[in-house]
């Protein structure tokens, strides 16, 4: 086994009775990566991401986890890894510190380091003084930072975060983020994670797009950005329909409509702009471009936008939670 | 921040031989976590007493007084008759509501991270079945601080008693919710568990009324419910030897205590081996 590649997986293939929720997936994860799973609700990210932390079976393909095989040696693989879960697991009426010492009790973590290793986790995360209070009373962003701080306590060497700052406010997210590059930067550990935040997809040193299952795109962000083309043009105009037919055969563009403008992929946006409302026999009511972004990216490689999933018996407990929950932020 | 860093490694990776150690550390802190629980939840320990007491106060005088004051063999007035009965309801209810917040610390709690840590699940459905048994006995051991006020005489010897068949019932009833809970994918199935087997348990059990002279449709049921042993061990331990004729009779023979408990214990294991198989299976 490489010990520069972190994840191996090939070929996963996960049915659910007739539904394939993936189907195929190969992947090679660099250690020490901040490595993004990206795509819209339903792709097969969570499945994915279930697989490979030992919590599903696949129906075929294998994979590896820190050079332990995931089928093989399942308890191998968890010890090895750590996990934050899209929804919350916290044990919200014990304290900050009992929850982290009831997960390093069932990891095996010494006696003799835990009570240091411990602090150390919550001072990176910084609640180091909230370590006494019962979780109950934290907000979603803190709950969050110490479930971060949780799965890195018993020093994984992979860190799996599935939708890590779902239903969090922006500064919050802004603010996890910035542990997660602290944290990669100081304990040399691996990260994987799946999101369908476009923004924070930029944050990771290569993304993976999975759509329907399989993956569709796989590069740095930035690679992924240039195969965009140079600038995103949208227009709206007076006739939509009639300005897409002229640009596809005058200007020799693939324009796409979504949500009533059109949306163009151009070498060089600023001298386009004055050629087209000169040239476009159809009135032109506005027209921008910009800089690729990946939201472009998925559009080009899916076809649509990121889409919501309807809400599965999983989603309406989750919401039930929330009702009763309260806090979570 | 901080600038130390750890470097040696803070786990030790387990060898075959310290398996059986580790599940049992994970036994123990499932169980430790639940009872830390319970003792925080003072409020609400308080608050689940309301139904014991309005069944013992109000529906025990109320009936008491209806029967016309009737006594039972062993001279046992209709509230000291269902004083046990509501000590086993009380486990049995705790017990099942206690199994049944497996469903949602599953998928939002506490339990979903217990379930990826490097532990065996089997540690987790008994960790699980012993804490909540632990906290349902306690539950109903508190109601014993009313017996001189119904007025039944308690020894060292009969408390002890109580104390172990609770035990016995408050494990058996928990490892049937547990294995129940660790079926079921949503809350819904909460009502049908309640409606369609808590209630008739309790109901069948004979911790209301004595199970002799019934119909035969109804005699064959309520031997069927685990929880009627359990009833009627604890009755005929908390009222003596005096309330031995009320006893629950199998084939004609009235059932001794001690098999009584023995197939509590039967049915227990029973179920705790579907739940340590339940929590096994993996998607």
């Amino acid at each position: 086994m490489d010990q520069q590649v972190a994840i191996a997986a090939e070929g996963l293939v996960k049915k659910f009775g007739e539904i394939e929720a993936v189907k195929g997936i190969d992947l090679s994860v660099r250690t020490g990566e901040i490595f993004g799973f990206l795509g819209p609700n339903g792709a097969g990210k969570s499945t994915t991401i279930n697989i490979l932390c030992t919590l599903m079976k696949a129906t075929a393909g294998n994979a590896a986890v820190a050079g332990v095989d995931v089928e093989r040696d399942p308890a191998g693989v968890r010890s090895r890894i750590g996990l934050v879960f899209q929804d919350p697991s916290l044990d919200q009426q014990l304290t900050a510190r009992e929850n982290l010492e009831f997960h390093a009790f069932m990891y095996n973590v010494p006696a003799a380091v835990r009570a240091q290793r411990i602090a150390e986790v919550l001072e990176m995360v910084d609640l180091a003084d909230r370590a006494n209070s019962i979780v109950m009373t934290f907000s979603g962003g803190m709950r969050r930072r110490l479930e971060i701080a949780r799965g890195i306590l018993h020093t994984p060497t992979v860190l799996f975060l599935d939708e890590p700052t779902i239903g969090l406010d922006p500064q919050t997210r802004r603010h996890i983020w910035s542990y997660l590059e602290a944290l990669r930067d100081r304990e040399k550990i691996t990260i994987f994670m799946t999101t369908h935040y476009m923004d924070e997809a930029e944050y990771c040193d290569r993304i993976a797009i999975i759509d329907h299952g399989s993956i569709v795109g796989l590069g740095t962000p930035d690679e992924l950005k240039a195969t965009v083309g140079g600038d995103v043009v949208t227009i709206t105009t007076a006739d939509n329909q009639a300005a897409a037919l002229e640009l596809s055969e005058r200007f020799q563009l693939a324009p796409m409509v979504d949500n009533g403008t059109l949306r163009v992929e151009v070498d060089d946006g600023a001298g386009f702009v004055p050629r087209l409302v000169r040239e476009l026999s159809v009135s032109v009511e506005s027209v921008a471009f910009r800089r690729p972004s990946l939201d472009d990216v998925f559009l080009k490689l899916t076809g649509r936008a990121i889409r919501e999933e309807e809400a599965s018996p999983k989603d309406m407990l989750r919401m039930m939670g929330r009702a009763w929950g309260g806090r979570r932020r | 921040m901080s600038e130390t860093v750890v470097t040696a490694p803070a786990v030790r990776r387990r060898g075959p031989a310290s398996a059986a150690w580790s599940n049992a550390r994970a036994v123990y802190i499932i169980w430790y976590r639940d009872v830390l629980r319970y003792s925080r939840e003072r409020a609400q320990v308080v608050a689940s007493l309301a139904q014991p007491l309005l069944y013992l106060i109000i529906f025990g005088t109320g009936l008491s007084s209806a029967i016309g004051g009737a006594r039972f063999p062993g001279g046992a007035n209709y509230q000291t008759f269902i004083y046990p009965g509501i000590i086993g309801m009380t486990i049995l209810f705790t017990s099942i509501f206690g199994a049944m917040s497996v469903v949602w610390d599953r998928e939002f709690g506490f339990l979903k991270e217990v379930l990826v840590a490097p532990i065996d699940r089997a540690a987790v459905a008994i960790g699980k079945t012993l804490g909540g048994a632990t906290r349902a006995m306690i539950q109903g051991l508190l109601l014993l601080v009313l017996a001189p006020i119904i007025g039944v005489a308690l020894s060292v010897g009969s408390i002890l008693g109580i104390v172990v068949l609770a035990f016995i019932l408050a494990f058996a009833l928990s490892a049937l919710g547990v294995a129940l809970a660790a079926r079921m994918r949503s809350m819904q199935g909460f009502q049908v568990v309640m409606n369609f087997l808590m209630l008739p348990m309790f109901f069948l059990s004979g911790a209301l009324f004595p199970l002799s002279g019934l119909p035969d449709w109804m005699t064959i049921l309520t031997r069927l419910d685990p929880a009627t042993y359990g009833m009627d061990a604890l009755r005929r331990v908390a009222l003596g030897s005096a309330a031995d004729p009320l006893g629950v009779s199998l084939f004609g023979q009235i059932v001794p205590i001690w098999l009584e408990a023995l197939i509590l214990i039967a049915f227990g294991l029973v179920m705790l081996a579907l739940a340590v198989r339940s929590f096994q299976v993996r998607d």
